[in-house]
């Protein structure tokens, strides 16, 4: 296949490119970049004016639900959603059902990408910290990283015991595994639904106070501070006072990383007053400063990436009461949308910032070679219409669950297609 | 003069005008319920239907009761614990109530938001007869009338609600409620029962009942649960009683006499003394024949309305 | 385009003099003063019992004890209105048991109004006889009800109105006949 990419606005934070260039792509690998390119009858002529080429997007919070829950999703939908989204890559989490605490479980997820998608979208797992996610023993850490897990977590569950942090922060930096933390101190949230504040007062809801979120994460860059060679990173982080810490102690040089969800810099906790359970998640929707705080965090460079923490689940399992339903919504088909209408539009970042939240920051958190835009690289890319308003609709979504509250909302930004491994969705 | 909704779903938002509507009507049923026939027909042909998930005794029979004097055909739902826990889901019975064509539902779920869900699903009029946490608005009404009917008006009444305010759905509607009407609202009760914030609803927040009762024309003393000392939010149901016990001790220090008032059912000698419970200042009593009358108002208002 | 005409039927003289004859009349009909008792449909039958039953202290020398009724509980038509009526108070502070009942109301058309009295009354206790005096019966009756005792017959057509005018309510005495035509254009 060849590939006459025209006039595209090429933002590529590894080599520092953000100019408008032509592209030539042959067989999967970039083959010229430059202005002003020709191309004979050959090549296919796609024609990117006004649009964007960045290096392929990476999500590194998602929930494929496979094996085990394929009734919510299964790697082949989670996968054709993210590609929909604009994503060539995913880091997949491990609470299915086995969890992926086994090298087989890795490499069945891991290959189940490859062929699902036929190297359109790279799954990468994360696997387990500890033995089935129970935050008891040690997973079998250095197996896991050599079937090819990316990070480590007991997501949807914290790592709760220091003592158990303590060793996997320890154990794993043989490895250079990052230790993903779903930050929450679990004896204080037991039965909460929604963010502890004045709303939760208002509609009489049981709480998930913010401090849960802050003391989980102070004592555990207490913990970081002691251990130099383990990386740590805060998942799906959604209050200030937990950004603040992670703030200080990045300033301290602490090796600490941290993403946000766009539902976390998008909405707040008055939206649960609708009892639509599409506004129940974990860590829940937050107050106006807290959302406030998680666009500074990401303007001043503390939080690092962007992800969604996508989380399908079945309509018949979410239209329950909301003390009812499982935690969670999906986000790989809105996530550009939210994050250049939220964030892009109101200055809070640049495009060229957010295209970093995007590629090379969870790339390098998780330790993934970088993609560069350069002739003789594999084209592995995004293509995004930065100025396409457009209007969600959820019955459209390629993921098979379609629990989001962004339904009919409008939003700017799309990606229009990615590449990767010699697949193009544009053609 | 129809309510501005089709369903009593809550307190919060519900204007003065509506609450004063359904107190008005109210008053004419407690004529209704002196007379030796308490019948009458307005919702003749009307079925209503009792969904009631968690086990309640007194307000169902209150219900029941409203519903059959007011000529209407009722049917009684009564499961334990969540729907969920009992294989058939609440959105599955909400549409089974639509298929059997019924008009109306009084609902008491432990959810939180049970009621609104089935107010979407549903085209019958909902009355929420308590929801988790979160609202008891027939409770409220009734309180607020027994309140009017002893001073004749709610504006400038002076009411503290004493006890676990946390957990308390009766507590949040009569905030409301009386926020609403005019009333000076404060909430007295243990710190690790209190809700964070509550003062946000515009309620002042006490921890000491000495220091609310010499300005207090009511007090609405809420039942201690005994789950919640379980759960080890308060030490003991002694070391409540001595502290947050409505008491005459305590009551006798005000200026003027305090009216005491209650839901029930009441842990005699644990949130309220037998004595002040019986006595000549408590309107325990009239809350349940005017919990009669403000049911009976409710279910005619919605019941006749378009 | 509609146009209401109101034409005066009776005016506060007429008004005086036909209450006096009702006056009269009832206490010529009922020998036994003491089982009567009046019951004025709410809300201008209310202040006609009233105001009978001072007539008849003056004729007789006889207090009479006076309910009033509320029926919108009772009515036919509480379903489907745009507009709900409010709903007013019941105050019968005596036994209407073995009594007489004379229901008392303005105008008498349908019959519905005093059926729903009917029903109320019944609810209420077994009262020995219930007789029914209005001030103005407007014909078109739509069920088996006669009035014992008329103020005055009015026929209409049924796109007229009869209004009673009293001035505990309206500031005056009288009964007008409203008429709503098509104005030709």
């Amino acid at each position: 296949m060849k590939l006459y990419l025209k006039s595209g606005r090429v933002i590529d934070p590894n080599t520092g490119k953000d100019e408008s260039l032509d592209m030539l792509i042959v067989d999967g690998t970039i083959e010229k970049i430059g202005k002003k390119l020709s191309a004979d009858k050959t090549y296919q002529v796609v024609d990117l004016k006004e649009k964007i080429i960045t290096p392929g997007f990476i999500d590194m919070h998602v929930h494929l639900r496979e094996p085990g829950y394929e009734h919510k999703e299964t790697i082949e939908t989670g996968c054709a959603s993210a590609a929909a989204g604009g994503f060539t890559a995913v880091c997949c989490m491990p609470n299915t059902n086995p969890a992926i605490d086994d090298e087989s479980v890795v490499r069945y997820v891991h290959d189940a990408g490859k062929r699902v998608t036929k190297g359109l979208v790279d799954v990468f797992p994360i696997a387990a910290a500890t033995k089935g996610r129970k935050g008891e023993e040690l997973s079998p850490i250095a197996e896991l990283a050599q079937a090819g897990a990316v990070g480590l977590s007991d997501d949807g569950a914290p790592i709760a015991s220091a003592g158990m942090m303590r060793l996997v922060l320890e154990y794993s930096s043989m490895f250079g595994l990052p230790v993903i933390q779903h930050s929450e101190e679990p004896t204080m949230t037991k039965g909460g639904v929604m963010n502890e504040g004045f709303e939760s007062t208002r509609l009489g809801m049981p709480g998930i106070p913010p401090i849960a979120e802050e003391l989980m994460i102070a004592r555990d860059i207490i913990l970081l501070g002691y251990i130099p060679n383990a990386k740590y990173h805060v998942a799906h982080i959604s209050t200030a006072h937990a950004i603040e810490h992670v703030r200080r102690a990045k300033a301290e040089k602490l090796h600490i990383t941290a993403e946000a969800a766009p539902h976390h810099f998008t909405m707040i906790d008055k939206s649960v007053e609708s009892f639509d359970t599409n506004t129940k998640m974990n860590p829940p929707l937050r107050t106006r400063d807290d959302v406030e705080a998680v666009k500074q965090g990401l303007k001043d460079g503390t939080i690092d990436a962007i992800a969604t923490d996508h989380a399908p689940h079945t309509i018949d399992e979410k239209e329950v009461e909301y003390t009812e339903a499982p935690f969670g919504i999906v986000g790989l088909e809105t996530a550009i949308g939210l994050s250049i209408t939220e964030l892009v539009e109101k200055n809070y970042l640049t495009l060229y910032q957010l295209v970093e939240k995007f590629t090379n920051n969870p790339r390098r958190i998780v330790g993934l070679p970088q993609i560069k835009i350069e002739e003789g690289e594999v084209a592995n890319l995004t293509f995004i219409d930065p100025n396409l308003e457009w209007i969600v609709d959820t019955n459209a979504f390629k993921s098979k669950s379609k629990n989001s509250p962004f339904n009919c909302w409008k939003l700017k930004g799309k990606a229009v297609g990615i590449m990767n491994n010699g697949i193009c969705t544009m053609v | 003069m129809n309510l501005q909704s089709r369903h009593l779903l809550g307190l919060e938002g519900v204007s003065k005008e509506d609450i004063t509507l359904i107190l008005d009507t109210a008053e004419s049923f407690k004529e209704v319920l002196g007379r030796p026939i308490k019948k009458v027909p307005p919702l003749q042909g009307k079925t209503i239907v009792n969904l009631f998930f968690e086990s309640s005794t007194r307000t169902r029979i209150s219900f029941e009761l409203a519903e059959r004097r007011l000529s209407a055909d009722v049917v009684n739902f009564a499961a334990g614990g969540s729907s969920v826990s009992k294989g058939e889901t609440l959105k599955d019975t909400a549409r089974n109530i639509e298929a059997m064509k019924i008009d109306m539902v009084v609902i008491r779920h432990s959810s939180t938001g049970a009621p609104h869900f089935l107010s979407r699903v549903v085209k019958a009029n909902v009355v929420n007869a308590g929801d988790g946490e979160h609202e008891h608005p027939t409770q409220a009404l009734l309180d607020m009338m027994t309140l009017r009917e002893k001073y004749g008006t709610l504006d400038g009444l002076r009411v503290c609600i004493v006890g676990d305010i946390l957990h308390s759905r009766v507590a949040r509607s009569n905030i409301f409620g009386l926020k609403t009407m005019g009333a000076e609202v404060s909430v007295c009760g243990p710190a690790t029962l209190m809700p964070r914030y509550v003062e946000d609803l515009g309620v002042k927040v006490f921890y000491k009942l000495e220091d609310i009762i010499p300005h207090v024309d009511a007090l609405n003393v809420l039942r201690i649960q005994l789950e919640r000392q379980k759960s080890g939010l308060f030490p003991s149901l002694r070391e409540y009683h001595r502290y947050f016990g409505v008491t005459k001790e305590k009551v006798d220090r005000a200026p003027k006499p305090i009216t005491i008032m209650h839901p029930g059912p009441i842990n005699r000698d644990v949130e309220l003394s037998s004595d002040l419970a019986d006595g000549e200042h408590s309107v325990i009593l009239e809350q349940v024949t005017n919990g009669e009358a403000v049911r009976m108002a409710v279910l005619y208002v919605l019941g006749t309305s378009n | 385009m509609e146009v209401t005409l109101k034409t005066q039927i009776l005016d506060a003289g007429g008004i005086r003099r036909t209450i006096n004859r009702l006056a009269h009349e009832l206490v010529e009909n009922n020998k036994d003063l003491e089982k009567i008792a009046l019951i004025g449909i709410r809300s201008r039958g209310e202040h006609l019992a009233y105001r009978l039953a001072n007539l008849i202290k003056e004729i007789e020398g006889k207090e009479i004890p006076v309910g009033t009724l509320d029926i919108t509980l009772y009515r036919d038509d509480l379903h489907g209105r745009l507009d709900q009526p409010k709903l007013k108070s019941t105050e019968i502070l005596f036994d209407i048991k073995d009594k007489t009942l004379v229901l008392v109301d303005d105008v008498l058309y349908t019959g519905r109004t005093v059926r729903s009295a009917l029903n109320a009354l019944m609810d209420i206790g077994r009262p020995a006889q219930i007789e029914l005096l209005v001030l103005a019966d407007r014909g078109h009756r739509e069920l088996p009800i006669k009035a014992d005792f008329v103020g005055k017959n009015v026929p209409t057509s049924l796109s007229q109105e009869v209004k009673v005018l009293m001035t505990e309510i309206d500031g005056e005495d009288g009964i007008v006949l409203i008429e709503k035509e098509e104005d030709g254009k």
